[in-house]
């Protein structure tokens, strides 16, 4: 009796599954607030496609960088669209692993010559569009006008990095807690490494020279590290070695910091009164330099893409032009306000006039997006693309190793040659075994 | 025989019980205060543990983005279901090494066990293909079938030692009588491990319901049970805390509940092949 029951059970738990309808499009994206309001928008998207249903996979940004990249190396077709970064976009579609969105270059309703050049360009291979960019960023300088004011200093719109370090000092009260920088330093290639490859760009650096040999035993990348490393003992938080993007954020919010590097979208964040304290006191200025003519700001941008030899591609086609056109950033306009818009998309938003008025940080964001280069980097000429990452699948692995290092340099675990040294040894060995220099 | 205890060494092993937990239930108890709080009050420095403004928008926007009753269907139905298959398979084989052992019985349960002592990404990419091409992936069928043969090796085992306890004189009694082997299983040696089967149910429905490892990389939707539903909170940009622990509060609360309910079998069935 008893078994037959427990039978009964397991074959109905059976019937549950494998119900589906026919064009479901499922759909891996990143818990970011503009993905989030995407989803909450897509009924306009099924309204004016019936016949198509939207399934949302929403997951933290490793998780669905390691689920993704299995789905797509196993070709296993789990995902019609992916959310992916620029990062990835040029090296899968190299391997054949994306399908082209031709059909969004050739559409002139479309318009993909309106797409913000440089992002544009970071998405295409052999003249094709792989991904189409759904939000980008740059990084530039957030800081509190208060502070500023009190210590009777004035930020440029275009800082150099000794004007930064010299007026962190100024600012940092340890006593009240108030710190004149806060910096990433957590460790990860997506993380301190982000912010340290796009400032050593700025001090000249670069990770290989023309020969694919790394260049962590040079004089630039020492001189940024200890100015680093030196800035953040004087003027930084207790434990930045353990900060990224959203501890920076809190403390920023809170009040802690005088100023913020880091990335472009925060704007949105610093400036809302509902999460910040100080949100009326913020100012912005590009991403600072040492007058070698490269600033160290990024670019990034998080994009849609669909798998090769996806069975859905027509369906899945009309969903990304959907997402990232420009009747899109008008609904989200018309729902939630210029100002939630998702940015660094396309040259018109910029030319937009209700949303310059609603987006104080507008200007710096295109100027700093535009004046980030991908193919060419740094002051020195580099054999890779990609301002604050190397465009090589190896990486993601050596990244986070060499920021491992320089989190620990930061920690005062280890010393600046110390962290530089291992990290020299580290990428020289990883490089050879990945076979580079690649000839 | 019970020793005589004096009441400083009660109030000493109390207060110490009590520490211990506290300490052991404070990550609970602080993702539960999170979740009422804004997202902006969860990463204030310093913290504030009951006197801040509370809330429930982070549950109303939850509840609001993603289908919680779908991912609690099938959290349910994925523990469940591994647990009442594995203890179907598991019942006989226990049967058979508690009371009809061979020369290699010591070493099959061995055997069974040091599947556990791999790390389970080991076997992650064979597993994964095996999905694709069964067509498994994204199913709850998949699922249980995973979540049984991992949890599998825990179940042979603790029921094995509860069957120890059982004299196998009374099995013997039953077959005298001319019970068959299913009989005598069914209603000789279950009823009297009963105990013993209710803790291992609920111990494996609990490791079923938190296993974050499988659920998370085997399925994208359909089948994603409340792991999945927790991980989709967790942002790179932007703060998430607070909607992070209302997620966590609701993904939890109902094995927390039924935990609390049976705990008194839980706790029998766990120190019921200890020695008396």
């Amino acid at each position: 009796m008893t078994l037959k029951t427990v039978l009964l059970g397991a074959v109905s738990a059976l019937a549950f599954c494998g119900i589906a309808s026919a064009e479901t499009l499922t759909i891996a994206t990143v818990n970011n607030g503009d993905m989030i309001r995407m989803q909450k928008l897509t009924d306009d998207f099924k309204a004016k496609n019936p016949g198509i249903d939207v399934q949302w996979v929403t997951l933290e940004e490793n998780v669905l960088r390691q689920r993704v990249t299995t789905d797509i190396a196993t070709k296993s077709g789990q995902y019609d669209i992916m959310t992916i970064g620029i990062y990835e976009a040029p090296i899968w579609g190299k391997q054949g692993w994306l399908a082209p969105l031709d059909k969004l270059s050739s559409d002139a309703a479309y318009d993909a010559n309106d797409l913000l050049p440089p992002i544009r360009s970071g998405l295409t291979v052999n003249g094709k569009l792989y991904a189409a960019p759904f939000y980008g960023e740059s990084s530039m300088v957030m800081y509190r006008k208060d502070l500023f004011d009190k210590a009777g200093l004035k930020m440029p719109d275009a800082p150099t990095w000794d004007f930064i370090a010299d007026a962190a000092r100024k600012i940092t009260d340890k006593g009240s807690e108030t710190y004149g920088i806060c910096l990433r330093g957590k460790a990860g290639w997506g993380e301190n490494m982000a912010f340290l490859t796009a400032t050593a760009n700025a001090f000249g650096a670069r990770w290989f020279d023309e020969n694919w040999m790394p260049q962590f035993d040079q004089p630039e990348w020492k001189k940024t590290l200890d100015f680093y490393v030196k800035l953040m003992k004087d003027a930084g938080p207790p434990g930045a070695s353990s900060n990224g993007f959203n501890e920076n954020l809190a403390l920023f919010q809170n009040g802690k910091c005088g100023m913020w590097i880091d990335a472009t979208v925060a704007a949105s964040f610093v400036t809302n009164p509902k999460e910040s304290k100080v949100a009326d006191k913020v100012g912005f200025a590009l991403a600072p330099d040492t007058g070698l003519g490269k600033r160290g700001n990024w670019l990034w941008s998080w994009n849609l893409a669909i798998p090769a030899g996806s069975k859905k591609v027509e369906a899945a086609q009309k969903f990304i032009s959907w997402a990232t056109s420009k009747d899109y950033l008008k609904l989200v306009a018309e729902k939630d306000g210029w100002a939630n818009v998702p940015p660094g998309t396309r040259t018109s938003l910029y030319a937009n006039a209700d949303y310059q008025k609603a987006a104080p940080f507008a200007k710096m964001t295109i100027d700093s997006i535009n004046a980030a280069d991908p193919k060419k980097p740094t002051v020195k000429p580099v054999p890779y693309e990609g301002v604050q990452y190397v465009a090589i699948p190896e990486f993601q692995g050596i990244g986070t190793a060499v920021g491992q290092q320089f989190s620990a340099a930061l920690a005062g675990q280890v010393t600046v040659d110390q962290a530089l040294q291992s990290a020299q040894q580290l990428t020289e060995r990883e490089m050879k075994k990945a076979g580079y220099p690649k000839k | 025989m019970a020793r005589k205890v004096s009441t400083q060494r009660k109030l000493v092993m109390s207060a110490i019980a009590w520490t211990l937990g506290i300490v052991i239930f404070f990550p609970i108890l602080w993702t539960f205060l999170t979740s009422f709080k804004t997202e902006g009050e969860a990463v204030a420095t310093p913290p504030s543990l009951f006197f801040f403004h509370w809330t429930t928008e982070n549950y109303a926007e939850v509840q609001s983005r993603s289908d919680y009753f779908l991912h609690f269907m099938n959290s349910v139905t994925i523990s469940l279901g591994s647990t009442i298959l594995g203890l179907l398979i598991a019942i006989p084989a226990a049967w058979a090494m508690a009371f009809a052992p061979t020369k290699r019985t010591k070493d099959v349960l061995m055997w069974m066990l040091s599947t556990k002592m791999m790390p389970p990404v080991g076997a992650l990419i064979p597993i994964y293909l095996l999905f694709r091409d069964g067509g498994l992936l994204d199913t709850r069928i998949g699922l249980v079938s995973v979540l049984t043969l991992i949890n599998l090796p825990i179940i042979v085992w603790m029921l094995y030692t509860y069957f120890k306890e059982i004299p196998g004189e009374i099995l013997e009694a039953a077959r005298m009588d001319g019970a068959s082997l299913a009989k005598e299983i069914i209603y000789v040696l279950t009823p009297m491990a009963v105990p013993g089967i209710a803790s291992t149910l609920l111990l494996n429905v609990i490791l079923a319901w938190n296993e974050a490892f499988w659920t998370l990389n085997l399925t994208t939707s359909n089948a994603a049970p409340l792991t999945a539903f927790i991980a989709s909170y967790s942002s790179p940009e932007g703060l998430f805390y607070a909607k992070l622990s209302a997620a966590s509060t609701m993904a939890i609360a109902p094995i927390l509940i039924l935990g609390w309910f049976s705990q008194k079998q839980l706790v029998r069935g766990l120190t019921f092949g200890a020695v008396k």
